[in-house]
């Protein structure tokens, strides 16, 4: 029996995994099993779950989630195993001997049945009342179990306060089920352990710190622990009636982005498969809804990685050529305001590494209202700026004070793509039939490079398909087919590159007055490295805290969640391994489809650098409007 | 301060010493044969050949392993390990011994129960009188290779931490929950490394089975239940306290030795044990019939069954680690039974429910607290209905 050493959630909510043969040809790594009566072979180790979906046969679960550790507390999983007298729960056990298993006798029934009745006993709320009304598994069991009534009673007042405090996440303990998939995301999946179970007994519950409000601990909002939970007990800080507010108020302009992501996962929400991008019929569901200008948060990842981009070549010059060594390397990415919120709890010291640039749902904003709304002849302060986002961290990085350098909030609201999806539905709008539309002018559709940002990888390949292009002036298919940068893609925790640069070339146009030659780049080796989830982020920053191969990076991308955006707490429940691969895949064949594929070559980007950013990126204005700070947190919070 | 007691067993003369000596002597597996022929079952409450787990731990392949002893008591109306560790600790201590030399163990730990705290010094004391007398630390005995030594815990009150995967969460510093089974602690306990947990009495035991044997201890008991049982007796008695007796011993025999006038109902086994009723006075005490871990609490014909069943319930409404659903929530739909029972409002068919509701909680709880925890519920709804539903002026059911 093996423990899983990465692990920090306490034993006793995890299962033990048996080590399973590596080669299932060998004596011993297979064993033949009885499912209802029925022979099976399976792998050592398999458990009770697995072994019965190999055989197609459904066993109900309810703390289980294929991301995370095996807690076994539901017990909704239970079968029957000869021999025992006891009934066993599948999800946590292992195969190692050849059993019997029955998974539908009376008493295994009969004991589902009594454990969905006592979770609905002790659940406030009612459906059709409920934010996750029809996404709900609590909900999906009672069904399945023909759950007709109450049969030990319901409680009709709300057990816990809900929290509100946070701008990102909603809990509302009441209609929890203590299934502790939260717990297990928030420490093992995450690494920042927020929450836990506390009290004993009946009073046992899900908290934080001291009991303290969700906006006094270190939640970094990244809403991962939303998109586990099975019920409403999590949910995100919905702003959806003050947008119909907005919108139906004729004084206001409501301007709306989207993100890559939720356009790649939205159809989930009007019941198509994982995987298929409904950019083109967003954006004519958006006007129809109201909204007076549809944009492409791309435009603004295009600028992004002008911005960021110069301002790492900022630092290297210094680095290498100044010899400043006041100058912090590697840079990190700042688009993930969960790795933001991270890093300035948990690595405070190294936020000098972090690029100052801001999102692109920021910029977005800080152009909405300025730029933008010299070009349209509105006064900003009508101007309602939302952004549609695979995530929750998003709310709480619209609400930082910094971010109104303009004199107006960048981004008022930050809507979900769960939350966007009810919107069109309440407006009685189906989006897989709407007819396809492009974004609006004076921005337009952006490049593919800004497109995969959603996907883990994807800043980096957007930065490196420019940056190849103007240090070596040759083109990027030249070194990676199709402009794919393989290398950087996929979904290993970390990813780490070596590109020698042979040979250098002119310095553009736009960078001149930067950097007059790029010979001090010429032999040098290019090291950038990519992690997504906090947990991976972890695993670099102690790297770089010991000094290993990471703090010699030049240049790191950090996503907060598993999967980059797309797998955002934001994005349509359930996200499983699977469906993060077939909403990256969406991305991806997008970004392929396109003929504009790098950021550099977005030509609304080199407008707005000629007509408003006049002095080029990391200028005086850039700086203004589309650079930000950050604030050293630390653990411990008063 | 050690009361002048008398017993088949434990409460029988034994030198400090003595069983280690012996256990060095006839080595490991004859320990383990004399063991396997007394059919020493662990006296914590769940039967588990003796010899089996330390067998399973001694083969268990590792660098490390360790030996608890389990002293929480923390059942309601258990306090025979308290007079074992405070009046017969060279029993206990030597008991470690020759089990963390069976298995392999270098290092022993005492799970004490928090309320016990008072003695710790007490024990601390005995343990290093024992270090200088060489029955504990490096070269026991002066045997080379034999090192062992012993470390006492204090436990922080919660009832679960009895159960020996929780006591290891919480040896790991971790809040007491059980953990998932299998694996099982002989193979991944306490810091993964093997561990076999073992009740205070069980160990006591030992010394006594190394030095006069197997056989000798089959003697006494029964057939499938040998040896002698420490019984912690409470309640409406003349001579409540802690008895040796041998198993096998009927609840009646019980009653007459502690002067139970009246008796009505005996609760063997604590909160968790089950209710006997007068027409089953003459079950006897025993794995093949009512199984304990020594709590035996008297009731006589004043007491309201109900009004003890509620104290059962609000016990592990309180107690239970609150992890897994059937107990969390399904001891305070049975607590809420009773309460409808209370006030006489409440119908037949609902209680009937609880009743299933409690069976399955028996089978489907995560750890043995759930598992048990309807028994009491069960046994006095099941045996004094007439008493609850008549003192309440309920007809009983048509
Ligand atoms: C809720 C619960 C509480 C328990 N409390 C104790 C206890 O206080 N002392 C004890 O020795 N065993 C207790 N046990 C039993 C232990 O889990 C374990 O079986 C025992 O310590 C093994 O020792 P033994 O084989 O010597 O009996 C408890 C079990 C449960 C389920
Ligand atoms: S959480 Fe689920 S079961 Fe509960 S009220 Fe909402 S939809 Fe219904
Ligand atoms: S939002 Fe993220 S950090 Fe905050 S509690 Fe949830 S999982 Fe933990
Ligand atoms: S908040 Fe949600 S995920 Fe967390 S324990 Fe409760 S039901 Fe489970
Ligand atoms: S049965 Fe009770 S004590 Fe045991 S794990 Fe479940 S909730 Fe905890
Ligand atoms: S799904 Fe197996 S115990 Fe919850």
């Amino acid at each position: 029996m093996k423990k899983d050493k990465t692990s920090r959630t306490p034993v006793s909510q995890r299962a033990f995994e048996v080590e399973k043969p590596t080669d299932t040809n060998t004596i011993g790594g297979t064993i033949t099993i009885e499912i209802n009566g029925e022979k099976t072979i399976v792998p050592l180790g398999t458990t009770i779950l697995d072994a019965c979906k190999q055989k197609n046969i459904h066993i109900p679960t309810l703390c289980h989630h294929e991301d995370l550790c095996v807690a076994g507390v539901c017990r909704v999983c239970s079968v029957e195993v000869e021999g025992f007298r006891t009934l066993q729960a599948a999800c946590a056990f292992p195969i190692t001997s050849p059993i019997k298993i029955k998974t539908s006798t009376p008493l295994v029934r009969k004991a589902r049945r009594h454990i969905i009745d006592l979770m609905l006993s002790e659940h406030y709320g009612e459906c059709y009342s409920c934010i996750r009304n029809q996404n709900c598994e609590l909900q999906d069991l009672a069904q399945e179990y023909g759950v007709d009534g109450y049969t030990f009673g319901h409680v009709t007042k709300p057990t816990y306060e809900k929290d509100t405090s946070s701008y990102s996440v909603i809990r509302d303990m009441s209609k929890c089920v203590l299934c502790k998939r939260c717990v297990r995301t928030c420490i093992d999946l995450q690494e920042v352990g927020v929450l836990e179970a506390i009290d004993r007994g009946d009073k046992t519950h899900i908290s934080t710190f001291m009991e303290k409000p969700l906006s006094d601990v270190v939640c970094i909002n990244c809403g991962q622990c939303i998109n586990r939970c099975p019920t409403a007990a999590l949910h995100a800080n919905d702003p959806s009636d003050e947008i119909w507010n907005a919108i139906d108020d004729p004084k206001k302009h409501v301007v709306i982005q989207t993100a890559p992501s939720p356009r790649a996962a939205i159809g989930e929400c009007f019941g198509l498969a994982p995987g298929q991008s409904m950019t083109m019929e967003l954006n004519t569901a958006l006007k129809r809804i109201g909204f007076d200008g549809v944009f492409d948060t791309n435009f603004t990842a295009d600028l992004t990685i002008f911005e960021e981009g110069t301002e790492l070549i900022i630092r290297l010059k210094k680095a290498l050529v100044d010899k400043d060594t006041s100058v912090k390397l590697p840079q990190f990415t700042s688009c993930s305001p969960g790795w933001v919120k991270y890093i300035e709890h948990f690595y405070p010291e190294y936020l000098d590494n972090l690029s100052t640039a801001k999102s692109p749902q920021q910029m977005f904003g800080a152009i909405f209202k300025t730029f933008y709304a010299q070009q349209k002849g509105i006064d900003p302060k009508d101007i309602v700026s939302v952004a549609v986002m695979p995530c929750s961290a998003k709310k709480f990085e619209c609400n930082r004070p910094e971010m109104a350098s303009s004199g107006y909030k960048d981004v008022d609201y930050g809507l979900t793509t769960r939350e966007l999806a009810k919107m069109i539905k309440e407006a009685g709008i189906n989006l897989p039939e709407m007819p396809k539309s492009h974004f609006d002018s004076p921005f337009g559709d952006a490049s593919g490079a800004g497109l995969i940002f959603g996907a883990t990888g994807g800043v980096m390949e957007a930065a490196l398909r420019s940056v190849i292009e103007f240090v070596t002036g040759n083109k990027t298919e030249d070194i990676f087919a199709n402009a794919n940068i393989m290398p950087v893609r996929g979904f290993e925790g970390v990813k780490y590159v070596e590109l020698p640069i042979a040979a250098v070339g002119p310095v553009p146009e736009i960078l001149k007055h930067l950097v007059p030659s790029w010979d001090f780049l010429k032999g040098a080796t290019l090291k950038v490295a990519v992690a997504h989830g906090t947990a991976n982020a972890k695993k670099i920053m102690e790297d770089i805290k010991a000094g290993g191969k990471f703090s010699e990076c030049h240049f790191i991308e950090f996503m907060a969640c598993p999967g980059g955006c797309i797998g955002g707490g934001g994005q349509p429940i359930p996200t499983t391994p699977e469906i993060r691969k077939k909403r990256a895949e969406a991305i991806y064949a997008e970004d392929e489809s396109l003929v504009m594929r790098k950021s550099h070559d977005n030509p609304h980007v080199i407008k707005i650098y000629e007509e408003f950013f006049k002095e080029g990126p990391c200028g005086h204005l850039s700086h203004k409007l589309l650079h930000t700070h950050y604030t050293k947190r630390g653990k411990f919070i008063a | 301060m050690k009361k002048d007691r008398k017993g088949l067993v434990l409460f029988s003369g034994y030198k400090r010493g003595d069983g280690i000596k012996r256990a060095l002597e006839i080595g490991r597996e004859n320990i383990l044969f004399e063991l396997k022929s007394s059919k020493l079952k662990g006296r914590g409450g769940a039967g588990f050949p003796t010899a089996t787990k330390w067998m399973l731990t001694a083969a268990a392949i590792s660098e490390e392993k360790f030996l608890v002893c389990n002293a929480d008591e923390g059942e309601p109306g258990t306090f025979k390990d308290r007079v074992l560790l405070m009046e017969y600790p060279e029993l206990v201590f030597d008991g470690m011994v020759i089990g963390g030399y069976t298995i392999g163990a270098k290092e022993g730990i005492v799970y004490l129960r928090g309320e016990y705290e008072y003695m710790l010094k007490t024990l601390e004391d005995y343990l290093e009188q024992m270090r200088k007398d060489k029955l504990l630390g490096d070269k026991i005995l002066g045997i080379s290779d034999f090192n062992f030594d012993i470390k006492i815990r204090l436990g922080a009150g919660a009832y679960v931490c009895g159960e020996e995967t929780a006591l290891i969460e919480s040896l790991e510093g971790c809040r007491g929950e059980s953990r998932n089974r299998p694996p099982y602690p002989v193979n991944t306990g306490y810091n993964d490394r093997p561990t076999s947990v073992n009740n205070v009495e069980t160990l006591a035991s030992v010394p006594h089975i190394v030095i006069k044997g197997g056989d000798w201890y089959t003697k006494h008991g029964t057939d499938k239940s040998s040896g002698s049982k420490l019984l912690s007796i409470s309640g409406d008695c003349k001579k409540p306290g802690v008895y040796e007796l041998p198993w096998g011993t009927t609840v009646r025999e019980v009653l007459k030795i502690v002067d139970a006038e009246d008796s009505k109902a005996v609760q063997i086994g604590g909160a968790s044990g089950v209710c006997v009723p007068v027409s089953q006075f003459d079950r006897k005490l025993g794995y093949e019939d009512i199984a304990t871990g020594g709590s035996i609490m008297i009731f006589n014909k004043n007491r309201d069954m109900l009004h003890i069943l509620k104290n059962f319930m609000e016990f592990f409404v309180e107690e239970s680690c609150g992890q897994c659903t059937p107990c969390r929530i399904g001891n305070v739909k049975l607590l809420e039974g009773v309460e409808m029972l209370e006030k006489g409002e409440f119908t037949f068919e609902y209680i009937e429910k609880l009743i299933e509701l409690g069976k399955t909680m028996q089978i489907s709880s995560k750890c043995g607290l759930g598992q048990s925890s309807p028994n009491s519920f069960i046994t006095i709804l099941e045996n004094f209905k007439d008493e609850i539903l008549n003192k309440r002026g309920i007809g009983v059911e048509i």
